[in-house]
């Protein structure tokens, strides 16, 4: 760990001939293992004092704090990230699911932290030259745990969140055929580039399968969505035109309408109706099921 | 260079086998639909200038890995005359149809890189490459990045 | 065969059979200029649903045909566009006008009838 040693202004060491840096760990890592019981009892107290780990039982924090606190020690000792890697990717694995936040696991690791800088400025108040080389030592190491600690759980709760979202992509989007030659496709949620991307290939894929000629996309559920999400919106509509179907899109909220417009989508090209039932009207009498002007699909 | 895919490029037949041998390529690498079609779309434009222009010349198909990204490489060579003005080849014209009809422009709008080196004197390259993130989660933190 | 070329009526059918040579495409343009003036057609209905790619030497062969059969008083409608396809065009930026496009042949041949009743103003 010497390599970790910060340079930092103002932390006046003596010159205190007394071991070197790997000394200095060790035996501070010794001293860390040798109060393991009383330092581990003294943390899981200040995290029940912070009122965090709420949805997990008092055994199952001891357990965890067991065990935490042994790799956080194995980590200052050896300096080894990859190892603490993996088992707060495990960790991280067991406790999301139990509904832990990113808060809450930054929170528990500082308080180590705290609770083990504290024992040694107890154990080393008397010789502050020791004292502040100790900490040289500990300090790098110990952030760099809370580092690696924090993104590990923050990478893990995304690769959860993302799994979740394809689950629910794959299960939303639903395509109806209301009537012959007519498709409504109503989306509710988030529109993001892979559920346009899902989106298109379902929606052309209905309009060549259920012979469509025309489609109503509704996205009353859809708050807000970005120019690229938008742009393919937009493409979308032209390559369902160019398969010979019109598209109506309908529930666009002011927001979207903005986007739209700044893009430069000329809107009245696009066949936009305020909500789903004045598309059903229009969508039926461009299908030729009501009366009315139907225009031929064009391509322009 | 293995599973690397060469055409050449003689005559209008040796089109159909350059995109049919481009969807092949794409469709092997994993790519998505609708990208083989976009692929193979966009290397129609760039051998028929190659016939158009040079009269011959060659295209050659490589998948590539790089990190957490997958794609193909399609550089197209010819010894041809050169593109004199290149500026005005990759720019759109008013009807739409490509600076010069070359489809230049277009091609580069369905791929993600697009690289065109041309001289009277070595002739024409065209460097293009289609990829994808194999890791989805990539993906996402692009695409968060990207809306902050 | 590339393209097999029926006649319904005075409506030509043209269905392609594979991705064409830009030669193909070509032969294509001449012979239903050809058989639109031989046969007095009022419409032409071009299948091009075999074709995985359609780039910009296709469509500048397909306005063409459009103009071509226009002048000698015919419509002409593609079918068949598949969606990838569609995709590409759009991407690519692709100019089609003046090309009409229809769902598939049946929805094609009632916008013929339609178009052929309606009092044309002009070819669009």
């Amino acid at each position: 760990m010497d390599e970790q040693r910060t340079a930092e202004a103002g932390k006046g060491r003596s010159a205190e001939p007394s071991g070197g840096e790997d000394d200095l760990l060790q035996e501070l890592v010794a001293y860390l293992r040798d109060q393991r019981t009383e330092l581990r009892e003294e943390w899981a107290q200040r995290i029940s004092d912070a009122e965090l780990l709420q949805v997990m039982s008092d055994e199952e924090i001891f357990s965890e704090a067991t065990e935490v606190y042994d790799n956080y020690v194995d980590a200052l000792e050896t300096g080894s990230i990859e190892n603490l890697q993996a088992y707060a990717r495990e960790l991280s694995e067991r406790i999301i699911p139990r509904g832990v936040e990113t808060d809450e696991v930054l929170g528990i690791v500082l308080l180590l932290r705290d609770v083990l800088a504290r024992s040694l400025f107890a154990r080393y108040q008397e010789d502050l030259g020791l004292l502040n080389r100790i900490l040289d030592s500990y300090e790098p190491a110990a952030n760099r745990i809370a580092v690696t600690v924090g993104v590990s759980f923050v990478e893990e709760r995304e690769r959860v969140i993302h799994d979740q979202q394809e689950a629910i992509r794959e299960l939303s989007t639903p395509v109806l055929q209301v009537r012959d030659r007519l498709l409504i496709l109503p989306i509710i949620g988030v529109l993001d580039t892979a559920r346009a991307r899902q989106l298109t290939e379902q929606l052309l894929g209905s309009i060549r399968d259920n012979r469509a000629t025309v489609v109503v996309i509704d996205i009353t559920g859809v708050a807000t969505i970005d120019r690229t999400v938008a742009n393919h919106l937009v493409q979308t509509v032209e390559a369902s035109r160019l398969m010979g179907a019109s598209t109506i899109l309908t529930g666009l909220s002011p927001d979207i309408a903005q986007t739209l417009v700044d893009l430069g989508v000329d809107l009245g090209m696009m066949k936009t109706v305020g909500d789903l039932q004045g598309g059903l009207e229009e969508a039926e009498r461009l299908a030729g099921y009501r009366a009315g002007d139907a225009d031929d699909a064009e391509t322009s | 260079m293995a599973d690397e895919v060469r055409v050449r490029i003689d005559s209008d037949a040796d089109l159909v086998t350059a995109r049919a041998q481009a969807r092949a390529m794409a469709e092997r690498v994993g790519f998505p639909r609708p990208d083989p079609t976009l692929i193979a779309t966009a290397i129609s434009e760039i051998a028929r200038n190659i016939i158009a222009h040079a009269g011959q010349g060659e295209i050659v198909l490589e998948p590539f890995e790089d990190g957490n990204r997958f794609g193909i490489v399609v550089t197209a060579v010819d010894h041809g005359p050169g593109i004199r003005d290149v500026e005005a080849a990759m720019r759109d014209d008013v009807s739409g149809r490509g600076g010069l009809g070359l489809g230049l422009p277009g091609a580069r709008r369905l791929m993600d890189d697009f690289e065109l080196r041309s001289d009277s004197e070595t002739g024409t390259t065209v460097t293009m490459r289609k990829w994808r993130y194999r890791d989805e989660l990539a993906r996402l933190r692009e695409e968060r990045s990207r809306r902050a | 065969m590339s393209v097999a070329i029926l006649r319904q009526g005075d409506v030509l059918i043209a269905s392609v059979q594979s991705d064409l040579s830009d030669t193909q495409v070509l032969e294509l343009r001449h012979e239903l200029a050809v058989l639109v003036g031989r046969h007095r057609a009022r419409g032409i209905v071009i299948d091009v649903s075999a074709l995985d790619v359609i780039d910009s030497f296709v469509t500048r062969a397909l306005r063409a045909i459009v103009l071509t059969a226009r002048l000698r008083g015919a419509d002409t409608i593609i079918v068949g566009i598949a969606p990838d396809v569609a995709i590409a065009m759009v991407q690519f930026r692709l100019n089609l006008e003046p090309l009409r496009v229809a769902l598939d042949l049946d929805e094609a041949l009632a916008m013929l009838d339609h178009r052929g009743r309606r009092d044309t103003e002009d070819g669009r």
